[in-house]
């Protein structure tokens, strides 16, 4: 047996070892990766996907440790990924989101992760999403994914996870400023953590009237909570949320929902392929440098010379 | 951004005591050195260690201890990594060790020992020419 159908072999049968190993070949070698994911992908599609955001310091690490304590309690099995920002200027990272949840590492229940962005954008990192299927496949009932501190921008946890909760605590500035968009607009559960600080109430005020003004319909209204999560207040309910919003899902929305996503990624997987063939393509007969050098010198812009390229290789459109 | 492999050090605080202040400063040290570095907390025991660089897929674990009871937990923690198969995960160790327990822990398969004082960039150096060359 090859190295890769071991690890895949593995992953399915649930050991941990492997999954760590699938991980991080994910992480590492593109081409390799492929492989484990398209041997794994018909094992997926079973679990479901949490996905915790929310500026930084408002509790996520936290949060999560008492979320999946209570997915134990119900028996089920968890899988978490738990992402971190790399240093832009060293390429270093340090991934802290364990110290919260150092107790359930030995429980066999349970499997956590720590990934770095390695400079991706939106607030995970490129590997999360094959992470999550790996997770996914090896028989997790839920898989968390933990995203870097986020606000304004760092959606992209919309493209791999089902439920969405936004996690924020009083004080941390103006709410307004940090709600102002971004995750604002992709929260199915807003959560509102140290509920036992002053001025909790008027945190999940601005939220509720942050949220009325969408226009949007909506079928499902996300639901604004309170939790502590240092002592697990407020945790049980919060389960209780994401189950119904699961069951949401599959009553109604999960469908098309679904389908997004699988568009999305057959999208991105296109233009990923296309590109690098085209690109290679190029390279062999030295077209891609000579094309750069015009850029360069201000001869013809990149989109046009993209145009050029397409109508010569793929003949006039 | 596909590249060279990135190292995974774990910094683990095995044992009761409470003192991090060295841990992190090598945790930022090899961040600084491109590493990608888990931070575990303090008080954590062997099998948590162990069962966290499993998980982790770690590929240098650096133990960082104060209360003298390396003697205790060392020999555990090397135990427990052989147990799950994690042979090649390169060990080593700081704080306060004394010069005559470092042979015997050696024996265990630890390979580097920094005491106090020790400049980062040396433990970056050994890092780097110790970690296994994984694929």
């Amino acid at each position: 047996m090859s190295e890769i159908e071991e690890i895949v072999q593995g992953v399915l049968a649930g050991d941990r070892r492997s999954i760590a190993k699938a991980i991080t070949v994910i992480e590492n070698n593109p081409e390799k990766a492929r492989r484990i994911i398209a041997s794994i992908y018909p094992h997926t599609g079973k679990a479901h996907v949490i996905g915790v955001t929310g500026p930084g310091g408002s509790g996520k690490s936290t949060l999560i440790e008492k979320i999946i304590r209570e997915y134990r309690r119900r028996g089920k099995t968890v899988g978490v990924v738990a992402v971190d920002p790399t240093s832009p200027f060293t390429g270093g990272a340090f991934l802290g989101d364990r110290i919260r949840m150092q107790e359930l590492s030995v429980d066999e229940g349970v499997f956590i992760r720590s990934m770095a962005t390695r400079n991706y954008l939106g607030g995970i990192a490129r590997a999360t999403k094959d992470a999550v299927k790996v997770l996914d496949a090896s028989g997790r009932d839920v898989v968390i994914v933990e995203t870097v501190g986020a606000g304004q921008s760092e959606v992209e946890i919309i493209k791999v996870a089902q439920t969405i909760v936004v996690v924020f605590a009083p004080g941390l500035g103006d709410e307004i400023q940090a709600i102002k968009a971004g995750v604002m607009e992709i929260g199915d559960i807003f959560v509102v953590n140290k509920a036992d600080r002053e001025n909790v109430d008027k945190s999940v005020m601005d939220i509720r009237a942050m949220l009325q003004l969408s226009n949007k319909e909506q079928a499902w209204t996300p639901p604004v909570l309170k939790t502590i999560a240092l002592t697990g207040d407020g945790v049980a309910k919060l389960i209780e949320k994401i189950e119904e919003h699961r069951r949401f899902l599959e009553r109604e929305a999960g469908r098309e929902k679904a389908r997004e996503k699988a568009e999305t990624e057959l999208v991105e997987a296109i233009k990923e392929k296309v590109a690098s063939l085209m690109i290679e393509e190029l390279e062999k007969e030295g077209e891609f440098e000579s094309y750069l050098q015009k850029i360069l010198r201000r001869e013809i812009d990149p989109m046009s010379a993209a145009e050029k390229i397409l109508k010569k290789k793929l003949g006039g459109c | 951004m596909h590249g060279e492999r990135k190292i995974r050090v774990l910094i683990a605080k095995p044992g009761l005591d409470s003192h991090d202040r060295g841990a992190k400063i090598v945790a930022r040290a090899l961040r600084d050195a491109g590493m990608e570095v888990i931070y575990t907390g303090l008080r954590q025991t062997p099998e948590q260690i162990v069962e966290t660089a499993l998980q982790e897929d770690v590929d240098v674990i650096g133990l960082s201890i104060l209360s003298g009871a390396h003697n205790t937990l060392f020999p555990r923690i090397m135990e427990l990594l052989k147990q799950k198969g994690l042979t090649d995960v390169l060990v080593v160790a700081g704080g306060i060790i004394p010069d005559e327990d470092v042979p015997e822990l050696e024996k265990l398969g630890i390979k580097g020992f920094f005491g106090p004082g020790t400049p980062t960039d040396k433990i970056v150096q050994f890092i780097f020419e110790n970690a296994p060359k994984r694929s």
